[in-house]
C-alpha cells in the first residue's frame, strides 16, 4: 500500500517557487534517502508534507494512505500519522521536555510515564532533561535525541527525518538510528530521510536514494551507491550520469 | 441594600473567632484560589483583613515565639515605638494615595520575624474586598530581624461578586542584617478595581529580599513601583513578576533598586502578556551608587493583538566606578515557528498558543520557595486556561 503519494507538487516560499511538479510515492515499510545540496529544497519538501504555514502549495496534491490531505492543517496531518524530526527545533521557554513527551504520547501533564516509556527515555539519555525547557541549552546531539524520541512516542506512520544525523556524535547516531530502524520494522511505517552523510545508512535500511536538485528529483537508485557517486563526482555529475533506474521512485512514469 | 454575601460576612466578623474556618465558605473559596490555605496546616501564621477590618491575626502554635503577627494598629498600641517604622521607607507626601492612607486607614499587618529564626512554612496574609464601592486603605509593616529566614505569601483580592472598589496599600519592609525574606504577592482584583500599592524595602548587610509578584486576573487600573534600598554591604534584592493583562487591564508595574551598599546586587525579571485591549507598562530602574554593585534587568513581553499595548522602560544609572548594571528587553508576538512545531506534535493552533503562553509565564522565573511553586503554577494555569 502507498503510505504517501505526491502528485505534481509545486511549492513556493514567499512567492518563490522552490519545488516544481514533484511526484513520487512511498510504500509501507520503505525508507528513502533524500540527498541534495544545501538550499535545494529538501527541507521545503518536508515542510510542505507537514503542511507548515510558510510553505505554499500552489499546485498538485498530497495523498496519505489514499486520503487527499493537501488542505489539511499540520495538527490534522500529525493526528493522521505524518510526523517529523526537525533539523533545528525551536527553543520553547517554560515548556518542559517531559510535558512535550507526554503530549506526543497523548497523555495529560499529570499522567506519568509507563516503565517501558521510562526505559526508552533512559536509553535516549534524556532522563536528566525531562524537567528542562525544550531545547534551551541542549547540545546538538541532545536536540536530535529528543526529536527522535518524540517521533517514536508520536507513533507516526510516515516519518520525515530532516538531518537527524547532523551535529550528532557517533554513539548517539548509532542509538537514534538503530531505534528508528527498529521502530520502522516494528510498525511497518515509511520514512523519508534527509542526510548529507552516509553513516546513518549503516543502521537505517533504505531501499532508494534520490537527489533533489533545481526543484525536482533526479535519479534514484541504491542509496549507498548514490552516496559514493555524490562523494566522488558531486551532485551535478551524479545527476548527469543518467544511470537512471525506474524501480522505486516512479516520478518518471507519472510525467 | 446589603450585598447577598454581606450579611453572613458581618456575622463572621462579629463573632471575631480567630479561626479561618469560621469565615463564610464563599470567602474562603475565593481566598483559596489565590493560595490562602484554609486549614492553615502548612502555614506558619495567618492574617486576614476583610474590607476594613482585621478578622484574623494568628500564629500557628508550632511557630509561637518565633513570629509576631497582629493588626498594625494593635501593634502600635502595644508598642508606640513602632511608630518609628512608619513612613520611613515610603514618603507620606508622595501622592494623593499615600496622603489618604496617612489620613485614615483601617489597619494592616504587623509582622515581625524574630532574630535568628527560620520559618519553614510560609506566613499567609489575605487582604480582601467583598463590599461594593469601598476604598480599602491599609498600612503594613514587616520586620525580618537579624539572621531570620522566612517567606510570606500575601494575596489581595476582590470577591467576584463585587464590581467596583479601590485598594490603597502602604507597605514598609525591613530586612535586617543577615536576614532573608521571600515575599510573594498574588493579586486577583477585578475589572473595576483601582489599585495603588506603595512599598519601600530596606535591606541590611548581607541580607536578601526576594519579591515575587503575580497578577493574573483583569484589573481596571493598577500602578505600583516598589523601591528597594540595598543599604547594607552585600545586600541583595530580586524583583520577579508575571503579569497577565487581559480584558482591558491597565497595568503600570515597575520596581526600583537603589544600590547603596558595597557589593550590593539587584535582579529584576518580568514576563508580561497583553491582550484584549490591555495596556501594560513595565518599568525597571537600577541605580548603582556604590562601587562593585551589580544589577541586571530582564523583561520579556508578548503582545497578542492590535488592540493591546505594551511598553518596556528599563533604566540604568551608575554613579560610581566599577558599577556593573545591564538590561535586556524584548517585546513581540508569539513565535510562529514554535506554534508550527507544536502543531507537528498534534496540538491545534489554539492549544499550541496556550501552551506557549503558559510556558512563557513559567513560575521557575520566580524565586519561589518549593512550598509555593506548585501552588502558584496551579493558579497561573487556571487563569490562562479560563481565557
Amino acid at each position: 500500500m502507498d503510505i504517501l503519494e505526491v502528485k505534481d507538487l509545486t511549492v513556493s516560499i514567499q512567492g518563490k517557487v522552490i519545488l516544481k511538479n514533484l511526484s513520487f510515492t512511498l510504500k509501507k515499510g520503505e525508507s528513502h534517502i533524500l540527498f541534495g545540496p544545501n538550499g535545494s529544497g529538501k527541507t521545503t519538501l518536508i515542510g510542505a508534507l507537514l503542511g507548515l504555514p510558510s510553505y505554499e502549495i500552489t499546485s498538485g496534491k498530497i495523498f496519505f494512505m489514499g486520503q487527499d490531505i493537501t488542505a489539511k492543517s499540520t495538527d490534522e496531518r500529525a493526528k493522521l500519522g505524518i510526523v517529523a524530526s526537525f533539523q533545528s527545533p525551536p527553543e520553547i521557554a517554560g515548556v518542559k521536555l517531559a510535558d512535550l513527551l507526554k503530549l506526543c504520547l497523548g497523555k495529560k501533564p499529570e499522567d506519568s510515564f509507563s516503565s517501558e516509556e521510562q526505559q526508552l527515555i533512559e536509553r535516549f539519555k534524556l532522563t536528566a532533561f525531562l524537567g528542562r525547557d525544550m531545547n534551551v541549552g541542549f547540545s546538538g546531539g541532545e536536540r536530535k535525541r529528543s526529536e527522535i524520541l518524540q517521533l517514536i512516542f508520536l507513533k507516526g506512520k510516515l516519518l520525515l527525518l530532516d538531518e537527524p544525523d547532523s551535529g550528532v556524535d557517533v554513539e548517539s547516531l548509532k542509538l537514534l538510528a538503530s531505534e528508528l530502524q527498529r521502530y520502522i520494522e516494528r510498525t511497518g511505517s515509511a520514512a523519508l530521510l534527509i542526510t548529507h552523510k552516509g553513516d546513518i545508512m549503516d543502521y537505517i535500511k533504505a531501499k532508494y536514494g534520490c537527489v533533489l536538485l533545481n526543484g525536482n528529483f533526479h535519479c534514484f537508485t541504491d542509496p549507498l551507491r548514490m552516496y559514493e557517486d555524490i562523494k566522488n563526482y558531486g551532485y551535478e555529475e551524479c545527476v548527469a550520469c543518467r544511470r537512471r533506474n525506474t524501480g522505486g521512485w516512479n516520478f518518471e512514469q507519472r510525467k | 441594600m446589603l450585598h447577598a454575601d454581606e450579611e453572613t460576612l458581618e456575622a463572621g466578623i462579629l463573632s471575631k473567632e480567630n479561626e479561618l474556618t469560621k469565615l463564610p465558605h464563599k470567602i474562603l473559596e475565593e481566598a483559596q484560589k489565590v493560595g490562602i490555605e484554609q486549614d492553615e496546616k502548612n502555614r506558619s501564621a495567618t492574617f486576614f483583613h476583610l474590607n476594613q477590618d482585621t478578622v484574623q491575626a494568628k500564629v500557628n502554635e508550632l511557630f509561637e515565639g518565633k513570629i509576631e503577627l497582629m493588626d498594625v494598629k494593635t501593634a502600635l498600641k502595644q508598642n508606640p515605638q513602632l511608630e518609628h517604622y512608619m513612613w520611613r521607607l515610603v514618603d507620606r507626601e508622595k501622592d494623593e494615595f499615600t496622603r489618604k492612607v496617612a489620613a485614615d486607614y483601617s489597619g494592616g499587618y504587623f509582622i515581625r520575624i524574630l532574630p535568628g529564626v527560620e520559618i519553614a512554612f510560609p506566613l499567609q496574609s489575605c487582604l480582601m474586598i467583598t463590599k461594593r464601592n469601598i476604598e480599602q486603605r491599609v498600612h503594613n509593616i514587616i520586620i525580618a530581624e537579624e539572621g531570620s529566614n522566612s517567606h510570606i505569601i500575601t494575596s489581595c483580592l476582590q470577591h467576584s461578586t463585587v464590581d467596583s472598589a479601590a485598594h490603597l496599600g502602604v507597605s514598609e519592609i525591613y530586612v535586617k542584617k543577615g536576614a532573608a525574606l521571600n515575599f510573594t504577592m498574588i493579586h486577583q482584583w477585578s475589572e473595576n478595581t483601582l489599585v495603588r500599592p506603595r512599598t519601600g524595602i530596606e535591606i541590611g548587610d548581607n541580607a536578601s529580599f526576594v519579591s515575587n509578584y503575580i497578577c493574573m486576573r483583569p484589573v481596571r487600573d493598577m500602578q505600583m513601583y516598589p523601591v528597594a534600598y540595598c543599604n547594607g554591604a552585600d545586600s541583595r534584592v530580586s524583583f520577579n513578576s508575571i503579569l497577565y493583562g487581559h480584558k482591558h487591564s491597565q497595568l503600570d508595574i515597575g520596581s526600583k533598586a537603589v544600590l547603596n551598599g558595597k557589593g550590593s546586587k539587584a535582579e529584576m525579571v518580568s514576563r508580561a502578556i497583553s491582550r484584549e485591549g490591555s495596556r501594560i507598562i513595565i518599568r525597571g530602574l537600577i541605580e548603582g551608587n556604590s562601587s562593585d554593585c551589580k544589577g541586571h534587568l530582564e523583561c520579556r513581553g508578548l503582545l497578542m493583538d492590535d488592540d493591546s499595548f505594551m511598553q518596556s522602560i528599563p533604566e540604568l544609572t551608575a554613579r560610581k566606578k566599577g558599577v556593573e548594571i545591564t538590561h535586556e528587553a524584548a517585546v513581540g508576538k508569539i513565535s510562529e515557528k514554535e506554534v508550527a512545531y507544536l502543531m507537528t506534535r498534534k496540538l491545534s493552533r489554539d492549544q499550541a498558543t496556550s501552551l506557549i503562553i503558559r510556558g512563557f509565564m513559567d513560575v521557575s522565573i520566580l524565586g519561589l520557595p518549593d512550598a509555593l511553586s506548585a501552588e502558584t503554577k496551579k493558579i497561573i494555569d487556571a487563569s490562562t486556561e479560563a481565557t
